[in-house]
């Protein structure tokens, strides 16, 4: 058998030239899955830390809780949503934003809570109120760890949509997925081998163009050494 | 005017208050000074003028106005705000900096940036400088933008809190200068915490020296704490050379000058030197009317009738009445004769001695 699969080509090009179409529909299933898992993630996560920055005592329950779900196994958590949400890419974004709060909240939480208490006291001396303070002050000093955050949380979320074509959905896990279906055929391993690949890419292309972003709204961070 | 009345803050969990029944009358356009040890309530003090901390007990009021019939953010964008470690937004450019509370206020942009080249050139801030972020800026800059930043929206009162408590001694000295001559140009209403008697000696117009508690020991103008401390512990706080300190603040003008050894032209010698025993010196100086013709020394008089005719020397040290008993004291001391002459312009007002100066230290 072994022999047999050294025969043929691990790869076929020509099935990824046929197929050119599937591969950028699943590649854009991944990215809206990541983007509606990390965008409601991130509105939740806001909510909460604001909650968490304002009453203290509720930051210890909040953690307590997101972290729970983050350490439940993902095939677990789908397994138990199905006969609840059903096959549905509610139930894949559900799993996947709950995976995402922990990361978010607690940078979120550690961003605001570096901005200096000097900064602060004058915002607030000079008449600043609470909501502008968090929103002009506060949340633009944060950016820098509140992105760090995302970031994390992004590729994080890349890397487990893929575990959502269990149940149907999973962007390029559905290419992984039918790939093993067919294992050691030429055509399940350049499914395999597509899937990884772009899933790897895709990872690596959000990450930096968060980065970027970062930069381009931290002009005040880079001039430091001017 | 801003008063406080027997104003109390009593912090959660502590059972000593940190300000005690404290009145206090601030009048418009004066400098006044809140000093004291760590723990004297001196920042707590200053803090619930713009509301920043509530007052258990007693009124604040400005203008008449109590304090805590306003919203606590509209109130604050009528009164400047300094911190010794400035609070300048570091993702602000100084340019954003400065226009913090006019945006509050909601000015219009071209009014805005006009305030802004105003104040930038109050405070002595190039105009190069606008575009930098706080991270590229020295602490003396910094420390100058926090306070055009604080006089952007011109309110009539700046609480200032140990402004100058981060800047090392020399750059120190120079902000103050600054401040007083900016409040030479704009008569703000200020009031100014910090733990430095020196510092709130020379800015304060008035002086509140607190102690632990936030008990009032005295509030004066400098020059009278250091002349009559209300008791040992302000005495004590002022330093031991209070006296010494006094002098910075007392003008020239503000003492009687004696004559000194001088003579009209055309006195004899015996009468010129019956002039230098009154004074036990060993010269004697020619005065005609208000004019100084200058000084010559015993021995050159040898020989002579009159005083006429000897080669006169000039004063080089020169007073002036604006000068202080310190710098007076300084002159007499280095121009070795011990006496200092004081002129006004060219006319010659009169003598001022060590002695003299020293019967104001010990009074």
């Amino acid at each position: 058998m072994i022999a047999q699969v050294a025969d043929q080509p691990f790869v076929r090009w020509d099935w990824i030239v046929d197929h050119v179409d599937d591969i950028w529909a699943a590649t854009w299933e991944h990215i809206v899955l990541t983007a509606i898992a990390v965008g409601v993630g991130f509105v939740i996560s806001l909510a909460l830390s604001m909650l968490a920055l304002r009453h203290r005592r509720t930051y210890g329950p909040i953690t307590w809780v997101t972290g729970i779900l983050y350490t439940i196994p993902s095939l677990a958590l789908f397994a138990f949503l199905v006969p609840i949400t059903g096959l549905t890419t509610l139930t894949a974004e559900i799993g996947l934003v709950s995976y995402t709060l922990l990361i978010l909240i607690r940078n979120i939480v550690a961003g605001i809570d570096g901005v200096p208490a000097s900064v602060r006291e004058s915002a607030v001396g000079m008449g600043y109120t609470r909501r502008r303070l968090f929103l002009e002050i506060e949340l633009p000093l944060a950016l820098p760890v509140i992105v760090a955050g995302i970031r994390i949380a992004a590729v994080t979320t890349i890397g487990l949509v893929t575990i959502t074509a269990l149940i149907g959905k999973g962007g390029l896990g559905f290419l992984i997925l039918r790939g093993l279906n067919l294992f050691y055929s030429p055509v399940g391993t350049t499914q395999i081998v597509v899937g990884t690949v772009m899933s790897v890419l895709l990872a690596v292309a959000v990450d930096l163009s968060l980065v970027g972003a970062e930069r381009a709204m931290t002009p005040w961070a880079r001039s430091r050494h001017r | 005017m801003i008063e406080l009345t027997e104003v109390t803050k009593r912090f959660r969990g502590t059972r000593a208050p940190a300000v005690d029944h404290l009145t206090l009358t601030i009048t418009d356009g004066e400098v006044v000074v809140l000093v004291g040890p760590s723990g004297c309530g001196k920042t707590t003090t200053l803090k619930m003028i713009n509301r920043l901390i509530e007052p258990t007990s007693g009124t604040i009021s400005i203008d008449g106005v109590d304090v805590t019939g306003l919203e606590p953010h509209e109130l604050r964008r009528g009164i400047g705000y300094v911190i010794q470690q400035i609070g300048l937004f570091p993702h602000r450019t100084v340019r954003e900096n400065i226009a913090t509370v006019p945006r509050l206020l909601g000015w219009e942009q071209a009014r805005v940036e006009r305030r802004v080249r105003e104040l930038a050139e109050i405070t002595d801030l190039g105009a190069d400088m606008l575009d930098r972020y706080p991270s590229e800026l020295s602490g003396g800059q910094r420390q100058r933008v926090g306070v055009a930043r604080a006089l952007a929206a011109d309110p009539p009162i700046l609480l200032m809190d140990e402004p100058f408590g981060a800047v090392d001694p020399i750059v120190r000295a120079k902000l103050q200068d600054e401040l007083l001559e900016l409040q030479r140009r704009l008569h703000k209403t200020i009031v100014l915490v910090t733990h430095d008697i020196d510092e709130a000696i020379r800015l304060g117009d008035r002086v509140a020296i607190l102690s632990v508690g936030g008990h009032l020991e005295q509030y004066a103008p400098p020059e009278e704490l250091l002349r009559a401390p209300a008791n040992d512990f302000v005495a004590d706080f002022l330093g031991s050379d209070r006296g010494i300190k006094r002098l910075s603040l007392i003008r020239i003008a503000d003492i009687d000058l004696e004559p000194g050894p001088v003579v009209p032209p055309g006195t004899d010698v015996e009468r010129a030197r019956a002039v230098m025993a009154e004074y036990d010196t060993d010269w004697v100086a020619v005065v005609e009317g208000d004019r100084m013709l200058g000084w010559v020394t015993d021995d050159r008089l040898d020989g002579r009738s009159t005083i006429d005719g000897v080669d006169l020397e000039p004063f080089l040290t020169r007073l002036t009445p604006d000068d202080t008993l310190e710098e007076a004291l300084d002159a007499a001391i280095s121009s070795h004769t011990a006496i200092a002459a004081v002129f006004d312009d060219e006319r010659f007002l009169g003598m001022i001695t060590v002695e003299r100066i020293s019967r104001e230290i010990v009074r």
